[in-house]
Parts: structure tokens; sequence; C-alpha cells
């Protein structure tokens, strides 16, 4: 019952590896890409977590940072640079606005980026002081080091580990009407 | 061995290559050619927001250029039609937000002026909405510059721009709670006053902004590289300013002087000395001389204001404006049902319409607003100053190479929350 | 403070094709009838005493209930004179066209791509009508107000049918 990933000290030195050199791919659409800056600004820093330099390829990052509004136009765009990253990636909603669309309830806003892509770490605020993104880069350090980020634990469920329900379900699909 | 000086090719069959040459000298001339479409965007590593550009390209050079916006549509218009004309102000914050309160002013002026209410503005809330503006401009060209440099290789001065931008943001967190998105103006004046020891704390960032400035220039301005890559680089021509509409510092840097705080002066910018940089070639780096040079003056308007600042009263005094203070809301009920009345109706503007502008960080920000007479607009158009910047680029690019939409775009200083609204 | 404008337009159109004109709130503004939009924009462009070569703003207004439905709205300024004026064309619901002025002014180009997106007036002439804020599936003209806001057109969406 509960977990049963197979786990070991090689996993989590491995986890802890990544944990610390996470390679951002900042998407940035919005005024929190203003207090991204701010956070890889000498004063907030974030190279001393490891994840300083931003790679402009999805194909050589493994952190998508939603920075912003996610448009409905947006989606596609957002959905294809997901998909082109390697596994194990994580994403973080940076923003009030990729959480959850912000206070913008209209016609062309997406309703956050996970309607597209499954979020690891909502990062609120807007914009979240740079206090609040490092606190949710440290929830996420945690979240890998215990190797429960969406795409790890779909590397364990497509090895045949036991896996929770909640995670079982692949992208795509509906969700079920039973409680898991 | 040694690799071209070898026997097998003789020297007369050597071409070699001095200066510069056109693609087309060195093809053969019934090679066929096809242009390439080319893709940039919309997730821009420019950290522009997010536009996208189908350029059309034959080698590196770019043959037609359509710019695709609308990225960051947010609906700026649709969401202020359903909200009460206060509750507008947060979403001014990010429509230029890199500099908010500039925005803020803008549309503050414009419920004003279409209420009648502008002479009765207490004088302290014109300084203080001075102030804020200009520290909002300061930090939008500081912006621009520092990620205008960082895109051409320059990472030391976007962080050199940065470190003052984070004095300027802590700043004006001590004076209205917030970072960037700030909300600090209200119809009819000013949310809070100026915290005490705002004066002194300012002209000390002041002192210490003009030494990262000079910084930023003795790293740039004779540098060969940044001269190289934007001097004579994306003109733009008056009559191309004129036509398409472009103001604030790209349309200044063509040498078109127009700027509203001289020309058409509001809140209390007549009063202050400064003066305002015009450009000659429009190029690339004009544009960043214009941006420097304004900062400079920002800041000249800045000591001006604090030195000359009037005490008194930070809103007007008009209770169908004002909300009233709270301990009268908590004690008496007329205050209360006044407290009431403006949050949930929203202030009474009565009907009629008025476009009413100002100088934004990227040029004139104009609200054209449409009034029903009830607490909610009925339309409320933004005029987005960087929106014919990045429409003449559909003219300026074609005859650049591909590097050089880089800093062309970077100096136009589109901001999607703007440009898209 | 731009009187000016309206007198010369008065003096050169003695036709009925400026429908009114008035100054409120500072603002002097104009009604043009919609066969006379582009000879009164060249006009004003053109004239020694108006030379309103500055472009600012072109923008569609939805009185909805009122006929005719679409007013366009065009704010022009002078930066040698510095005065400005604000004109208007009315276009009725069922026949929602005005003729473009790119030929006049060519910023308006984009302006009058984002007025044809997001309230459906056509611009006659216009080079390159399509949209700009919204993407080419969209369907509608959202800023009418008939458009409820929430309504949302997805692209995409990670589980089909999942609510909004």
């Amino acid at each position: 019952m509960g977990f049963e990933f197979h786990t070991s000290s090689l996993k989590a030195a491995v986890n802890w590896a990544r944990k610390f050199s996470l390679f951002q791919y900042p998407f940035v659409t919005a005024c929190c890409g203003m207090e991204f800056m701010s956070v890889a600004a000498p004063k907030y820093d974030i190279a001393r977590f490891g994840a300083e330099f931003p790679r402009f390829s999805p194909r050589q990052a493994d952190l998508l940072i939603i920075v912003g509004t996610i448009t409905e136009r947006q989606g596609p765009a957002l959905r294809r640079i997901y998909e082109q990253m390697c596994e194990p990636k994580w994403v973080v909603a940076f923003g009030v606005c990729a959480s959850t669309g912000g206070f913008y309830q209209n016609y062309s806003t997406m309703p956050g980026a996970d309607q597209v892509v499954p979020v690891d770490v909502y990062i609120p605020g807007c914009p979240p002081r740079p206090e609040q993104v490092l606190d949710g880069l440290i929830l996420l350090q945690e979240r890998i080091q215990r190797g429960e980020g969406h795409s790890q634990i779909a590397i364990e469920a497509e090895k045949g580990y036991d896996v929770p329900l909640v995670a079982i379900r692949p992208l795509g699909s509906a969700p079920s009407k039973e409680k898991p | 061995m040694d690799t071209n000086d070898g026997p097998l090719v003789p020297p007369q069959h050597r071409r070699v290559v001095l200066g510069f040459k056109d693609a087309e000298d060195l093809d053969a001339p019934d090679l066929p050619t096809e242009s390439l479409p080319l893709n940039m965007g919309p997730s821009h590593p420019a950290m522009h927001g997010t536009v996208r550009m189908v350029l059309e390209v034959e080698g590196e050079k770019i043959s037609s250029a359509d710019i695709q916006i609308g990225y960051l549509h947010r609906c700026f218009e649709k969401e202020s039609e359903s909200a009460t004309w206060t509750q507008v102000f947060p979403y001014t914050d990010r429509l230029n937000y890199i500099s908010p309160m500039l925005n803020n002013v803008g549309y503050a002026l414009a419920v004003e002026k279409l209420m009648g209410i502008v002479d009765d503005l207490p004088e302290r809330a014109l300084f203080i909405r001075v102030i804020v503006g200009e520290v909002s401009r300061i930090t939008d060209h500081l912006t621009c510059l520092g990620a205008g440099a960082m895109e051409l290789g320059a990472f030391t001065v976007f962080l050199y721009a940065l470190k003052a931008r984070e004095w300027l943001f802590e700043l004006l967190e001590e004076v209205c709670g917030a970072r960037l998105t700030s909300t600090y103006l209200r119809i009819g004046g000013v949310s809070f006053d100026l915290p005490p020891e705002f004066g002194p704390k300012l002209l000390d960032i002041l002192a210490r902004t003009r030494v990262v400035m000079s910084d930023i220039g003795k790293l740039l301005e004779r540098n060969r590289i940044f001269r190289d890559r934007m001097d004579g680089i994306g003109i733009i021509t008056k009559e191309d300013a004129l036509a398409y509409g472009i103001t604030g510092p790209v349309g200044r840097s063509t040498g078109l002087a127009y700027d509203v705080r001289k020309d058409h002066p509001y809140l209390v910018y007549d009063r202050f000395d400064f003066d305002v940089p015009v450009g000659s070639v429009g190029d690339n780096f004009d544009r960043y001389a214009v941006r420097v040079e304004e900062v400079n003056q920002s800041m000249r308007i800045l000591e001006q204001a604090l030195a000359t600042i009037p005490a008194g009263p930070f809103m007007i005094n008009n209770p169908r404006v004002a909300l009233p203070p709270k301990t009268e809301t908590y004690n008496s009920i007329e205050a209360m049902i006044a407290h009431f009345k403006i949050i949930m109706d929203g202030i009474h503007v009565p009907p009629g319409e008025v476009y009413s502008y100002t100088e934004a960080g990227n040029g004139e920000l104009g609200f054209y607003i449409v009034s029903d007479g009830s607490g909610r607009p009925w339309k409320c158009r933004v005029r987005p100053p960087c929106l014919p910047a990045v429409a003449v680029l559909t003219k300026v690019l074609p005859g650049l190479f591909i590097a050089d939409v880089v800093p062309t775009f970077g100096m136009m200083n589109m901001i999607g929350g703007e440009c898209d609204r | 403070m731009a009187q000016i404008v309206l007198d010369r337009l008065a003096a050169r159109f003695t036709g009925d094709e400026i429908l009114e004109s008035g100054s409120a709130h500072g603002d002097e503004w104009a009604r043009i009838r919609r066969d006379a939009w582009i000879p009164v924009a060249m006009f004003l462009r053109d004239d020694p005493s108006t030379k309103m070569e500055m472009f600012i703003d072109l923008t569609c207004v939805d009185r909805f209930g009122q006929e005719p439905r679409f007013d366009v709205v065009l704010h022009i300024y002078s930066v040698s004179l510095k005065h400005r004026v604000r004109l208007y064309c009315g276009a009725p619901e069922d026949d929602a066209w005005v003729d473009t002025l790119v030929s006049v002014w060519a910023g308006t180009n984009w302006f009058e791509r984002e007025a044809y997106d997001l309230y459906g007036v056509r611009f006659k002439g216009h080079p390159d009508l399509r949209r700009i804020l919204m993407y080419p599936e969209f369907v509608g003209h959202p800023l009418r107000k008939d458009y409820p806001k929430e309504k949302r057109q997805p692209l995409v969406r990670r589980q089909a049918g999942a609510p909004d």
C-alpha cells in the first residue's frame, strides 16, 4: 500500500543530482517575466540553487517554467514545447495566471497552464515575490528528491512499478467518474 | 599535412574573398534558389513576451517579415466593460508592465477628464503622480536597455540594470505595497501618501543609479561589437514615424520632436525644467541613446519634484469619488453608505466620450473612454504606443540579416501586455 | 483648441458630408458620412491649416441598441500645429463596412485589422484584412456586446471535455 517505488540509494543520489542542476526553459509571456528576471538577478539569485542558466531550447532543458498568462492562442505552442522536452521533466506554473488564469476570466485566457501540460508546482502571486519563487523552487526540489514529479511517476509507471492511482491516468484521456 | 596550400589547387583557381561581398556575386547565376520560411517565436528567448515572426529568408537576408501578435491578448477592453471604474486599475497595471505607474496615471487622468475634476485634484497628488510616474519610466528604460544588451551578449549590463531596478522596486514597494503591479492610483488622487523618508531614500537611489548608468555607458557606448550591431541598423524615417503614429523614444530617435509632457503638459510637468532628447538617424543606437538620456532627464525631474512637493491631502475632497477614511466608515452611517455605493456601484461617471493622452514609457499612451453614465465603462480603449512601432517592423526588417532582428526588435521595446492588451 | 479644424472642414465640405460636429471635454469631434471618409481624411492630412500628418488611433465602438450599431473612431494629430480631432464614421450592423485609410496613413493597417478582428467591421480596400489578435480558428467577433465574455474556444486541452 502507499508508494511502492523501486527506490534505492542510487535513485536517491540521481534525484539529488537532478534537483540541484535544473536546466530551466523560461516560457516567458507576461508581467511575471519581470519578476523572473529579478529572481535571476544578483539580489535573489536563483543560481545558488543550481538552476542558473536558462536553456533556450526545450531539447536541452528539463524544467519548464511557465511564466505569465497563457492564452488559447499560445496553447498549441506550449504543448509542443512540453512534448519536445526529454524526460524526466518538470513543470512549474509561475504566477496565478499560469496556475489558474489569475483574474482574467475571458474568451482568450486559458484558465491555467495545467489545461495543456501537467504542472508539478504552482507558485501563486501576481506577480509572486522573488522569495515566493525560491520557496516554490525548494518545494520542487523536495518533490524531485522524493521522485514525485509527474514525469518521474510516469517513467516508473511505464516500467511497471506500482504507482498511486491518481498518477496512472495517461495524458489525453478523460477523468474517470468513480473516486479512486 | 597542410590544408589549402597543397599542389592540388593551382593558384590561379583559388578564389580569395576580401571584404564584404553580396551572396549573389559568389553564386553561379543559374543556381536555383528558393527562400526559406523561418519561424521565430512565439516562445521568444529574448524575453520580450510573445510574438511570432514568420520570416522569408534568402541565406541570411530577410526578404519579408510577417509579424503575428496576439499571443498575450488578455482582453483588457472586455474585462473593463464588466468592472467598475476603479476595478480597471489592476488591468491597467498589466498593460505596460515594466512601468505600471505610468499606465495608472494615464487611465486616472482619462476618467478625471471625463468627470471634469482634473482641476480639483490636490497638488500633492499631482506631484506624487509625477514622482511615481518618472520612477516607473526609469525602470522601463533600465529593463529595456538591460534586456536589449543581454540579447547581444552583454550579460553584465543586464545584471547592472537589474541591480538598479531592484532598488527602485523596493522603493515602490514601500510606497504602495507591491513591487511591480502597484494599482497605486485612484480616481481623484492616490491611494496612500508617500512614506516618511521617501525623499532622501529616492535621492540616494538616484545617485547610485547614476553610477550604474555610467558603468553601463562605459561598457557599451564605445564597444566595437555593440556599435557594429546597432549603428545604421533598423532605420526608421520621420515620415514613417508620422504615418504609423510612432511616438516615444522610438519616434524621437527618428527626429520627430514630440513629447506629450512638453507639447501638451499635464499634471505639473510644466513646472519642471527638463529636456527631451531627439535623435537624428533613427537607427538602433539612436533609440538606445535616447533612452539613456531620458533616464537622466527623468532623474532631473525627480530631483525638482522632490524639492518642491507641497504638503496637503493626497485625495480629492469629493464624497462621490473618494472613499471615506476608514475611521469614519466604521463609525458613521453616511460614510458607510458612501463607501458601499462607491465600491458596489462604482463611481458614477457622466455619459460622454473622451480621449486622454499621456507620455508613457513607449510613447503616447491614449485612453479613449466611452461612458454611459453607470459605474462601469461602456468602452475603455487603450491606444498602445508600441503597436505602431511593431507594425513598422514589417517595413524595416526586409533587407536586414536575421541577426539584426534581435537588436532591432529589442530596441522597439515591445511589451506584450501593451501591444496585445 | 482645434476649432480651426472643424471650421476648415465645414468650409470645405458643404454638402452634408459632415453630419455633426462638436466639442466636449476639450476634444473636438466630427461625424463623417461613410462615402466621404477618405476625402475628409486626405483633406485633413494635406490642408496647410490643419496638416494632420500623424495618425494616432483607429478603433470601433459597439453602440448596441442604437443605429448605426458600429462607429469607427479615428484620432489624428498635427505635430506642427499641435491640434487633434476625433472623427466618427457609422456603419450599420447588416452592412458593416467602412473604407480603408491605409492609403492616407500607412499605420492604420494593423488598427483596422484589429477593428475587423474584434468587431467584425470590414474595411474596403484593405490589403491584408485578417485577424490580428485572435487566432484564425476563432469564430465570432469577441468585443461585440452580444459575445459573452467567458465563452472560450480552446485550441488544445490536456483532457478532452474537462470543464473550463
